[in-house]
């Protein structure tokens, strides 16, 4: 360990460590230690997530009387290890936002791309969607299309990726409206490139720093989705462990075993509250404003 | 503004009719719905009749028109469950979700926007910043997380507040909170947004300098004018999340209205009755938005006069 004289001095620490405020560096490490968590899961989860055991139902935390050592956080009604589940479901939550996030950036970002570029009747079909999602509340949508189809992780990754594709949507197209009448492109134009050519090497570039920021903006939106579908049991099925799900079948034990819902439920308030800081802080620092339309 | 109230209605139309058309062909697209419903224990006979009972022999545009039909003479067919008819149904649950969803939309208009308004003029006081936080935290915290922490206090813990139901006014209190939180926190963060936007104007330096009382300027002459833009929010973001949070709200605390109804009957796979809430829940809150957006238009005098 080193001593707090062998750290470097402050200003070889990175700058946005030193410009944030103390909330904004608490998310940091939370958001990081999470990121780890998640990543380790399978190497740092002391039981398997499935693993029952029936002499060890219902046990409290290893602190508390009844708990059993090994059980560091309890188990459930059919003895799991409580902690295990939790590490399982918040990998579980972090990989479905991701690829859920990434999967609406693809869908908003080329859809939003050909409305800017081509205008016309593509933009007003594009932007005619984009007004038909935003007038209906998704999780009502999201709801009907797990039923139909199913609630396996690809039904849902799908489904999440449809959740934000709009907002990328109205940004792409509004920006890349704004660029197209800039010098540097019309340049281009003239000088014979093809479309394809402006829009990867002039527009994507332009594009990415309101991208990333959408991108973590988003997923704060597309977990809070996950983890309440599958609280109300409509999210990937058990026994796969998910956060929502510990919370939504645990509070049946919640008089009695109310660690089973509070371990997932403060995994759930960490990851929303580290992502929705980081989310706004890079937004501010990035300095990009989000246009409307 | 007769123009705009046509144009207003064709948006909706247009809409709608995506809704319904996507409700349609997402329940075809898996294969024949009645075994997907009702798959096991049937028989050959009961099967051969839902499908002629719901006309699902017939070809694929056939059977959309026939959907649509539904829309003109009412027959929105039988639940699966209850074997009644699923528009009874759901106009049962439709009164249960309205007092809750006023009584939460009291809540939040009463709190979140003298809490915008104070929040944008006392910015860089300590009040603002607690407002903020406190904003913050509703967006934070998922409602069904502050659901089961709310039951888990003043249910089980210290007994005060009933779970189940919606038998009493005491039943009321915990399912208001929740649903009203996120709304406050949004409508506060709109209401101090739309405020700083105005608070920053010429007519209300102008209002100060011809002597009027600080209160009367930020209320009549700030939220007078904020309060447009916030009208204009109250539509399309809060109409959404109220719906989207009832869902929930409701199926935790077992409460007898539409979104109890659309989970429950999401999880049995109840679908016709599944189909038809979806789309009336869409459809009123379609209609909400169209509502509020043709108030705007009338509130507010330069889009009434450009029509």
């Amino acid at each position: 360990m080193a001593s707090l004289s062998d750290t470097p001095p402050p200003r070889q620490l990175p700058r946005f460590w030193l410009e944030a405020d103390p909330t904004q560096k608490l998310a940091m490490v939370v958001g990081a230690i999470l990121v780890l968590l998640a990543v380790l899961t399978p190497l740092i989860a002391p039981f398997d997530p499935n693993a029952q055991s029936l002499i060890a139902r219902l046990r409290p935390p290893v602190w508390m009387e009844r708990g059993q050592p090994g059980y560091l956080l309890g188990t459930d009604e059919l003895g799991r290890d409580v902690l295990t589940r939790g590490l399982y479901g918040l990998r579980l939550t972090m990989m479905l936002a991701v690829l859920g996030a990434t999967l609406g950036l693809l869908i908003g970002g080329t859809l939003g791309l050909l409305a800017g570029m081509l205008g016309g009747r593509t933009e007003a079909l594009v932007m005619g969607a984009v007004d038909a999602q935003i007038a209906v509340p998704f999780t009502l949508i999201a709801l009907f299309l797990l039923t139909v189809l199913g609630n396996s992780i690809e039904v849902m990754v799908i489904v999440l990726g449809l959740a934000g594709w709009e907002q990328y949507a109205r940004i792409v197209r509004a920006e890349v409206r704004r660029l197209m009448r800039l010098p540097f492109i019309e340049a281009a134009h003239c000088a014979g490139a093809a479309p394809l050519w402006i829009a990867t090497r002039h527009l994507l570039p332009n594009l990415v720093s309101p991208l990333v920021v959408q991108f973590t903006l988003s997923l704060s939106s597309i977990i809070l989705l996950e983890s309440t579908l599958s609280f109300l049991g409509l999210g990937v099925q058990p026994p796969t462990a998910t956060l929502g799900a510990m919370v939504g079948i645990g509070r049946d034990y919640m008089p009695t075993a109310p660690w089973i819902v509070l371990v997932p439920a403060l995994f759930i308030l960490s990851v929303t509250f580290a992502v929705q800081i980081l989310g706004d802080w890079l937004r501010d620092r990035a300095d990009v404003r989000l246009r409307s339309r | 503004m007769l123009k705009h109230v046509l144009k207003t209605l064709a948006r909706m139309s247009v809409t709608f009719f995506v809704i319904v058309t996507l409700v349609f062909f997402a329940t075809r697209i898996t294969g024949n719905p009645v075994d997907f419903v009702a798959g096991e224990g049937l028989t050959q006979e009961d099967r051969a009749l839902l499908i002629r009972y719901y006309k699902l022999d017939a070809p694929i545009l056939t059977q959309y028109t026939a959907f649509l039909g539904a829309f003109v003479d009412g027959q929105f067919g039988l639940s699966f469950m209850e074997r009644r008819p699923v528009a009874e149904i759901v106009v049962e649950r439709l009164w249960p979700s309205l007092q809750l969803l006023l009584s939460a939309m009291l809540v939040t208009l009463a709190l979140a926007i003298p809490l915008g308004v104070a929040a944008a003029v006392w910015r860089k006081h300590w009040i603002g910043s607690a407002i903020m936080s406190v904003v913050f935290l509703g967006y934070a915290v998922p409602n069904f997380v502050l659901a089961i922490l709310l039951i888990l206090t003043f249910s089980y813990w210290l007994n005060w507040l009933p779970v189940v139901g919606n038998a009493t006014p005491a039943h009321f209190i915990m399912p208001t909170i929740v649903l009203s939180g996120v709304l406050i926190s949004a409508l506060t963060r709109f209401t101090r947004n739309a405020m700083l936007d105005v608070l920053g104007q010429d007519f209300m330096r102008t209002a100060r300098a011809k002597g009027l009382p600080e209160t009367a300027v930020i209320l009549r002459h700030g939220l007078g004018n904020a309060g447009i833009t916030v009208l204009s929010v109250i539509g399309l973001q809060v109409a959404g999340l109220a719906a989207a949070g009832s869902v929930v709200v409701e199926s935790i605390f077992a409460w007898p209205g539409i979104g109890e109804l659309l989970v429950s009957s999401a999880i049995r796979r109840d679908y016709p009755v599944l189909q038809f809430g979806v789309i009336a829940v869409a459809a009123a809150v379609i209609v909400i938005n169209a509502v509020v957006d043709l108030t705007y238009a009338w509130a507010d005098p330069r889009l009434r006069r450009e029509g």
